[in-house]
């Protein structure tokens, strides 16, 4: 069986700060990681390969330094990667990345996709189905469980007041939450077989079949007009007083505002 | 002369920082204050690989090098001492005696084991033998296809928990050195016990405790290495030690200055973080710089190691540094704490207490300088 | 034939429409009056009918729906195809799903099969005054940021947009409008999937995005016990408790009441954030609550600077005794 993981490297966002003077990011010396709900992937697709076993491979679309993220997924059990980077990728949006991903997987073929639910930087959650639509695959999102029976795929799909439990025949692509389970640490030895034994292969734009018109920059419907950090709100008072006399403050500041 | 480390060491300090910061600082104090021996954290080290990672694939080993096996040992140190020594006495020690002088049949039974699910140690050092290890009065003596084995050991790290030791005894009283040899004794076999748990200074949550042999029979396969060759087997896995023990006091130390870095920002007298005072500011700047010289010291024994030739020098130079260094920079972080730094919320006082001992086992620094002065003097 | 009208997808699970429903014609009623277009919501189901006047009464001027036998579970595909479907045949300017769990699988599938822009959880829509295109704002890098995005050349600009944002209008039982049932057959193909079971998720079912008074506790609470002042308090106040995620990966509290970034985004009247750090993925989640009351050991914890009052101390001295004063004034 193969399982391709989509993987994305991504600034680790929990550790950005803004520039309290000027009210910038301050993206510089924030580490790159490997998203979260991509990790879960890859673990959901290890422990596939651990219980039934499987040929586990991990796909990036990003630039050059993204393989290091590909290495981690190595070091962790991954059986070999491939690394689509290219100038011609730059600036896409999620149509454009989810179709260049696609073409990849679509060559590289496969029975059973797993992607993160959403990654902490763009928050989109839209690459996944986007793939799956265009290799006309069914997706199965949010999923906190996964089992394989035969050729289906079992999923638990958490949607907000359900949990569902849908069957799908493979090939198939499944969102995945990071609550779904607790990644493995790497072992020393798995570091040393990901740069010095197993394969990662770096592809370019001519090495897929891809029209122009779906990659990039060019091929995005969507584009940023603008960013810009939000406007901070004016901090109100802040008192380290005494229990008494901060209760006081409070049920006084609430009539005040009319909420009592 | 490359001193970057390559990326395969990189990723891997930073699989051991994450680990540590995860897994093993939540734990640290606790271990401590109950003198409790970490049975969960070794179990997890065995899982992802971190009990055997200078050691062959062969034998179920990580196939690093000793460099990845020290940034292991200083990431671990770094949050808890305890949890350094156990791993170094385990793999340096007795991994490393078997892996050195162990037949494939020994190595494919004891040193698979030790690098997948079981805790080993090293025993030499007996009431009567501590820096003088070649009067050894355990004996063991031929009989048959098996050795009888009787006598004691002392200070024994891992004792207890561990299922494989490393064990030293006379075969022959009358060739004095020549007359040691090792074996490995399993935990469990009859004749074979334990003395009470010592009460020590600090690294509290390691186990060390006596080992007794009365009449204790193992197999004569269990022979390691050559009757007669024990005393040179010790002191070349001693060797080893030493680089594992200058990594633990390298991260020891380490684990010293990041907490007093973040203290002295944050604590404010006359008006002003300490931060700002010089005389802070200078004992960090010489506690960074010893830090830092017994470090590229302790990766150079390292490195030294991994080409085969002789390095019992720069393992030496490396210990002695690294274990003074420890000494020197977790008492003065102690003392940049004032007060605070006795008190036993702040770890700064259990690092103090943990780093003594890296000047003591596996070779005195009194030791250490025999070896260097050795070396020089020719 | 050009592009044209504002559609809202009209969310309904087990023949009741969500909240977001509403809100989506809300906020598309404002971009309908800027485009001088009119306001459709397309609603999916079955034996659904009943639904199509509360639509209208909620501001839509025309309600399209299907009613179908297997469009009354939620699935991907058969939506999709249906979805599509209105698409080609009534070409919508813009479509506007809620960022619910449903909207968030749907919107990217049809997104992506009728090849336009999607742009998700969006928090600030308009019309450009100049060249009438939607101008769609989200936070971004993690909620560190904002940005407008725009999809100049494709169509319906489509958007995704969280429960709880936007506002619905007044109901107005007497307004009138057109309510259309469509005639469209979805057809089984590779990409259907069987669902076997649906599991009503256990425990009170709590929506903290309908509460006026919320009461969020984070780490500084120190455990599931801590929070039971937390639930006085928010009795108290006839408001609900909620949680940091930090809490909620703790396993403290259950994940429908974790607000944030990737828990829910909440506007109540009133915010209590006890011993909660202010997380910047937190923040996200509740800084636009009406009036933030925050306490914390910690003087310097990032919640204080969207705080309207912050109160530095000991939440389990403060709390018992903030529960006890209010009592009385109430």
């Amino acid at each position: 069986m193969k399982i391709i993981v989509c993987i994305k490297q991504v600034p680790d966002t929990n550790e950005v700060r803004i520039n309290p003077e000027t009210g910038t990011l301050m993206r510089e010396g924030v580490p790159s990681i490997m998203n979260p709900d991509d990790k879960a992937a890859l673990e959901a697709a290890l422990r596939i390969k651990d219980a039934s076993g499987a040929r586990v491979i991990g796909l990036s679309m990003g630039p050059r330094q993204a393989e290091d993220v590909l290495r981690e997924a190595l070091a962790m059990g991954a059986d070999e990667c491939y690394l689509l980077t290219d100038r011609a990728f730059g600036g896409a949006d999620t149509w454009a990345t989810s179709s260049t991903l696609a073409a990849a997987i679509k060559q590289i073929g496969c029975d059973l996709v797993l992607t993160g639910r959403q990654a902490i930087d763009g928050d989109t959650a839209q690459v996944g189905p986007g793939i799956a639509e265009h290799l006309g695959m069914p997706n199965l999102s949010y999923a906190e469980d996964i089992r394989i029976d035969g050729s289906d795929v079992i999923v638990r799909q958490q949607y907000d007041d359900s949990i569902y439990t849908v069957r799908a025949a493979m090939p198939a692509l499944v969102t995945v939450l990071s609550e779904l389970n607790e990644p493995r640490y790497m072992t020393p030895g798995g570091i040393f077989d990901a740069y010095r034994e197993k394969e990662l292969t770096v592809w370019g734009r001519d090495d897929i079949e891809i029209e122009d018109e779906n990659i990039g920059l060019k091929g995005s419907p969507t584009r940023v007009a603008k960013s810009f950090p939000k406007s901070v709100k004016a901090p109100g008072m802040t008192i380290n007083e005494g229990a008494d006399e901060s209760v006081q403050f409070i049920v006084d500041k609430l009539k005040e505002k009319y909420i009592l | 002369m490359d001193f970057t480390l390559s990326k395969e060491q990189q990723m891997a300090r930073q699989l051991f920082r994450d680990f540590a910061v995860k897994e093993v600082e939540p734990l640290a104090r606790e271990i401590d204050e109950e003198h409790r021996f970490p049975d969960e954290t070794v179990e997890k080290m065995h899982k992802y690989g971190f009990m055997g990672i200078p050691f062959s694939k062969e034998y179920g080993g990580q196939g690093c090098d000793t460099l990845t096996y020290v940034l292991a040992v200083e990431e671990l140190s770094r949050v808890c001492g305890t949890t350094g020594v156990i791993v170094s006495a385990h793999t340096s020690l007795a991994a490393g005696a078997i892996d050195s002088k162990g037949t494939a049949e020994q190595k494919e039974k004891y040193l698979r084991a030790l690098n997948t699910d079981k805790l080993g140690a090293f025993a030499l050092t007996e009431p009567d033998a501590g820096t003088d290890a070649g009067s050894q009065r355990t004996t063991a003596v031929s009989d048959g296809d098996e050795y009888v084995l009787n006598g004691s050991k002392i200070f024994i790290t891992n004792a207890g928990p561990a299922d494989i030791y490393v064990v030293f005894a006379m075969t022959d009283a009358s060739q004095g050195t020549r007359g040691i040899s090792a074996f490995i004794v399993e935990k469990g076999r009859p004749g074979f016990d334990f003395g009470l748990a010592e009460k020590k200074m600090g690294i509290h949550g390691s186990s060390t405790r006596e080992l007794i042999f009365t009449d204790c029979r193992i197999p004569r396969e269990n022979l390691l290495g050559r009757e007669g060759k024990g005393f040179g087997l010790a002191m070349g896995t001693l060797d080893g030690g030493r680089i594992g023990i200058a990594a633990q006091a390298v991260g020891i130390a380490q684990g010293a200055l990041d907490k007093t870095i973040a203290y002295v920002k944050e604590r404010k007298q006359f008006g002003r973080a300490i931060s700002k005072f010089q005389n802070t500011q200078f004992q960090l700047a010489n506690m960074a710089t010893e830090i830092e010289s017994a470090r590229y010291l302790t990766y150079l024994a390292a490195e030294k190691k991994d080409t085969g030739e002789r390095y019992s020098y720069e393992a030496a130079m490396a210990k002695l540094k690294a274990s003074r260094t420890a000494n020197y920079v977790s008492s003065l972080a102690v003392q940049l704490h004032g007060g605070y730094g006795y008190i036993q919320d702040y770890d700064v006082e259990r690092m103090m207490r943990d780093a003594k001992i890296t000047e003591i086992y596996e070779g005195t620094s009194e030791v250490m300088q025999m070896v260097i002065s050795g070396s020089l003097l020719g | 034939m050009a592009y044209k009208g504002v559609f809202t997808f009209a969310e309904q699970i087990d023949g009741v429409l969500t909240n977001v429903s509403y809100e989506l014609i809300g906020k598309a009623r404002d971009l309908a009056k800027d485009l001088d277009e009119d306001v459709t919501a397309v609603l999916l189901g079955e034996k659904i009918s009943h639904l199509a006047p509360e639509l209208i009464a909620g501001g839509a001027d025309r309600v399209l729906y299907l009613d179908r036998a297997e469009l009354k579970v939620y699935r991907t595909e058969p939506y999709t195809q249906a979805m599509t479907y209105v698409i080609e045949e009534y070409k919508p300017e813009i479509l506007l799903i809620g960022a619910t769990a449903l909207g968030r699988d749907l919107g990217p599938r049809l997104a992506a099969r009728v090849h336009t822009g999607l742009t998700a959880d969006c928090t600030a829509l308009e019309i450009d005054p100049e060249n009438k295109e939607l101008r769609m704002t989200r936070p971004a890098f993690g909620g560190n940021l904002m940005a407008t995005i725009l999809c100049a050349d494709h169509r319906p600009q489509m958007a995704t947009v969280r429960p709880g944002v936007m506002v619905r209008e007044v109901a107005d039982p007497e307004r009138a409008g057109e309510i259309i049932q469509l005639d469209f057959k979805p057809e089984k193909n590779d990409c259907y999937v069987t669902v076997e079971e649906i599991a009503k998720k256990i425990g009170q079912h709590v929506d903290i995005t309908e509460a006026d008074v919320l009461v969020a506790g984070g780490r500084g609470v120190g455990g599931a016990e801590g929070f039971a002042i937390l639930q006085e308090l928010a009795d108290v106040l006839g408001g609900e408790m909620a949680a940091s995620r930090a809490v909620v990966d703790a396993g403290w509290q259950a994940k429908e009441r974790q607000v944030g970034q990737t828990g829910k985004t909440v506007r109540p009247g009133l915010y209590f954030a006890v011993g909660i750090s202010g997380a910047i993925q937190h923040l996200a989640g509740m800084e636009e609550a009406e009036y933030i009351v925050a306490i914390n050991k910690n003087p310097d914890a990032a919640i204080f600077s969207v705080a309207d009052v912050g109160i530095v101390g000991d939440l389990f001295e403060i709390v018992p005794k903030l529960i006890a004063a209010l009592k009385k004034e109430i």
